[in-house]
């Protein structure tokens, strides 16, 4: 199976001399979920950013088929952008829009800007986002505003916006970490069963090891911006995570 | 070592400078002459203009309608003017959006047609546009993009860019982050401002006929030089009820957008 994604030499410093990425080398499969485990700091968010360029990288590059993301510009990156899906870890919904707005977000790189600002939406688009809400369990909260929701139905709209771009993958920073345990079950078993029915390729940060081993088919640890551990996650014991995030009374 | 603890130390730097604010407060009024007496012969003359004010003199309403009429419109055309020069003065200047090299001149812009009071504006235009209402439209327009201008970059300064990284990442043009990460996020405060400035140039559009701009300010001039007090009341009566009406206004529209 090829690469969906491969990454070569990825550095990144904010600030001159203190890099956050010191090489990252990895390649992501076309299919399942990739999870990314690490202390906070250790560079996961700025790996995600860098893949769809919310971060430009310092060095390095990365693959997506025959295209090198880390050096397209304009038209080129958007189109690009566009092609690749994001879950953030506050939901970041436009609060003022309404859910279904939100959720048409996700087509901005396809339609053309007039349509978006009058909301003339192809109504294959109108149908299919009112699909995704039906998928996602909001189907009676299209008119509501964003900021009217609750955390899981607003992580819900988020994975709803993100798969309304028709994304060749899907990034996740952290999404569950704003949530209960119980929702936050909830909403990794929607973004498993939505994204492997679309037979999308997932990239998840996450904070939790637990659910990382009972979703992801590969397991991705950091440590102060480099890999330390890459494997199925049945391989992974103690001395990882004791080697990722340091010390040992925690476990 | 515990009777050095001072629990509210004296702040010198203030007392002196109250001090030297004081004495200059009354270094100034010696300097302009302001005594006892001049005082009190200036409210008796005080009482006697307001004497001659009363009753007023509405019997000329058709030049205070006109003059009226014109003011508004002054106000109206300045205030939409002001908001849509306004708009991209505002995006260009907030630093968030906008680079350093953008956002820096177009705060300078928007200094300058702040620094001038606007009744001087409305003075240069008069000599550069000739008198009348254009003037004070020009006049306006000017002060409006200086106040609004600085304001609108202000709310654009404090949205949330989380929800614009999330409009970016979905591979939106820079327009269509704009239209749906940024409008949405200002759009009610824009409103606001909008009606804060209609507001506020319909008070100033009463005042730039004094120098020849056009509007209420003009005939009000000429009243006070003929020495029509009575005239001269019923147009600042007007312009009150004028005033509160527009408060009025703009205080329903405000209650029907929160």
């Amino acid at each position: 199976m090829t690469p969906v994604l491969r990454i070569e030499g990825l550095e990144k410093s904010y600030t001159p001399g203190k890099p956050v990425l010191r090489g990252i080398n990895l390649e992501i499969g076309a299919r399942g979920i990739t999870a990314v485990i690490g202390p906070s700091g250790t560079g996961k968010s700025t790996l995600l950013r860098c893949i769809n360029r919310l971060v430009e990288p310092s060095a390095g590059a990365i693959w997506m088929g025959d295209e090198d993301l880390a050096r397209l510009r304009g038209r080129a990156l958007r189109a690009a952008r566009r092609r690749i899906g994001m879950v953030f870890q506050e939901y970041n919904l436009v609060e003022r829009l309404t859910v279904i707005e939100n959720v048409l977000t996700g087509r901005l790189g396809y339609v053309p800007l007039w349509r978006a600002w009058l909301r003339k939406y192809p109504a294959a688009d109108i149908e299919r986002a009112f699909a995704l809400l039906d998928a996602v369990g909001l189907p009676d909260q299209a008119t509501r505003r964003a900021d009217a929701l609750s955390g899981g139905q607003r992580q819900r709209v988020g994975i709803a916006r993100a798969l309304m771009q028709s994304p060749d993958l899907l990034l996740a920073d952290e999404p569950t970490s704003s949530l209960d345990p119980k929702t936050a079950v909830e909403v990794m078993e929607l973004m498993a069963r939505l994204t492997g029915e679309a037979g999308v390729p997932v990239i998840v940060n996450i904070h939790n090891v637990e659910l990382a081993r009972r979703f992801a088919i590969r397991i991705i640890g950091m440590t102060a911006g480099e890999v330390v551990f890459d494997g199925p996650p049945e391989a992974i014991e103690n001395h990882h995570l004791r080697q990722i995030y340091g010390g040992e009374d925690w476990l | 070592m515990s009777a050095t603890r001072n629990a509210f130390p004296p702040n010198w730097p203030l007392r002196i400078g109250a001090a030297l604010g004081l004495a200059y407060v009354v270094y100034a009024s010696m300097q302009l002459g302001i005594t006892g007496r001049r005082l009190a012969q200036g409210w008796g003359e005080a009482g006697r203009f307001l004497a001659r004010m009363f009753p007023p003199n509405f019997e000329r309403w058709e030049l205070l309608l006109e003059g009226m009429l014109e003011s508004l419109q002054i106000a109206v055309l300045s205030t939409a003017l002001g908001i849509v020069l306004s708009l991209p003065l505002g995006l260009m200047a907030a630093r968030n959006l906008s680079p350093l090299w953008l956002s820096g001149p177009t705060r300078g812009l928007i200094a300058v047609c702040r620094s001038l009071h606007y009744v001087i504006v409305a003075i240069i235009f008069v000599k550069a546009l000739g008198f009348g209402a254009l003037a004070g439209v020009a006049a306006l327009t000017v002060a409006s993009m200086g106040f609004i201008a600085k304001l609108f970059a202000e709310a654009i300064e404090e949205i949330s860019m989380k929800q614009l990284e999330a409009v970016r990442a979905s591979g939106a043009s820079a327009a269509g982050v704009l239209l749906y990460g940024v409008v949405p996020q200002v759009a009610s405060r824009f409103i606001g401002f909008g009606i804060y400035l209609l507001d506020s140039n319909l008070r100033n559009s009463t005042l730039v006929g004094i120098v020849g701009a056009g509007g209420i300010g003009g005939t009000l001039f000429a009243a006070f030089k003929r020495f029509d007090y009575d005239f001269v009341c019923a147009i600042l009566l007007s312009i009150i009820a004028l005033i509160f009406l527009a408060e009025v206004v703009s205080g329903r529209i405000r209650a029907a957008l929160r």
